[in-house]
């Protein structure tokens, strides 16, 4: 086999992986019954998805600078995407939004609320 | 020497970005870059936190891999926790031990912990942080220290 179409068929697996885990990412977003439980979710999107993404589409670019430009990008989601998950979840915390969880420390109480199933 | 590389990194930045090597552009470059490292002298911001080079061979050849293989792992089990119509969550907020001596390692592990789908930090403190995890296993195998230790280890290292 010729190995351009082995990269191309390699990148296009990637790229379609990628999607489905963004796809997932959002379908769990609509599915999860609290705020931080959504951000569980959203961060399949930030992480996977889009490394997978990236990951396709630098082997579509080859040795270029296309792909330096895409490592660059790939770097600066991995250095933001977890500070801006974590100042959410601390600002939303900080304004008292209690989490929906079973044993919670901070309230010293085991929460009513059950998950919806 | 932190000054020379925070140049040199600046310098490598905007070749990328341009892509043309015409003289004047070069210059521009230069003089971008320069202007940029006697901003942040004058700021004190290139320190060993600012601009830790001493930390990379060790984090790209130790920790990433090691980090990516652990999200990965942690992706698929949240992605297969998504699309079970019985969403089987059980979320949970635990208290997990940092042995991290400095900002960069309490940083480090700050950010791993959220960046590995399923847990998230939530609150974090100096021996100490508040994680909210989507499952009581995720919280429970953060909880037992394997990734604590390792960031901790990749500290020490400089």
């Amino acid at each position: 086999m010729n190995p351009d179409s082995v990269i191309d068929a390699a990148s296009w697996i990637l790229i379609v992986l990628g999607s489905g885990f963004c796809v997932i990412g959002a379908l769990g977003l609509l599915r999860m019954p609290d705020f931080y439980t959504r951000m569980h979710a959203a961060s399949l999107v930030d992480t996977l998805g889009a490394w997978l993404l990236l990951l396709g589409m630098m082997l579509q670019a080859g040795f270029s600078l296309v792909t330096v430009k895409l490592i660059f990008v790939a770097m600066l989601l991995f250095f933001t995407g977890p500070t801006a998950t974590h100042a959410l979840a601390r600002a939303a915390r900080a304004r008292g939004l209690e989490p929906m969880a079973k044993d919670n420390p901070e309230s010293g109480q085991t929460d009513e609320r059950q998950t919806p199933s | 020497m932190r000054l020379v590389s925070t140049f040199l990194v600046l310098f490598a930045f905007w070749l990328l970005l341009s892509g043309f090597f015409t003289a004047f552009l070069m210059l521009a470059g230069i003089g971008s870059a320069l202007a940029v490292v006697l901003f942040a002298r004058r700021m004190d911001v290139v320190d060993h936190e600012g601009h830790p080079i001493h930390l990379a061979p060790r984090a790209l050849l130790v920790y990433w891999p090691w980090l990516a293989k652990e999200i990965v792992k942690s992706a698929c089990t949240v992605a297969s926790i998504i699309i079970r119509p019985s969403l089987p969550i059980s979320p949970t907020l635990v208290r997990v031990r940092a042995t991290q001596k400095s900002d960069v390692g309490r940083t480090t592990f700050a950010n791993s912990i959220t960046l590995t789908p399923g847990t998230l930090s939530v609150e974090v403190g100096e021996n100490e942080f508040l994680v909210h995890a989507l499952t009581r296993e995720g919280a429970n195998e953060l909880a037992a220290g394997d990734m604590d230790r390792r960031v901790t280890a990749f500290e020490r290292s400089l």
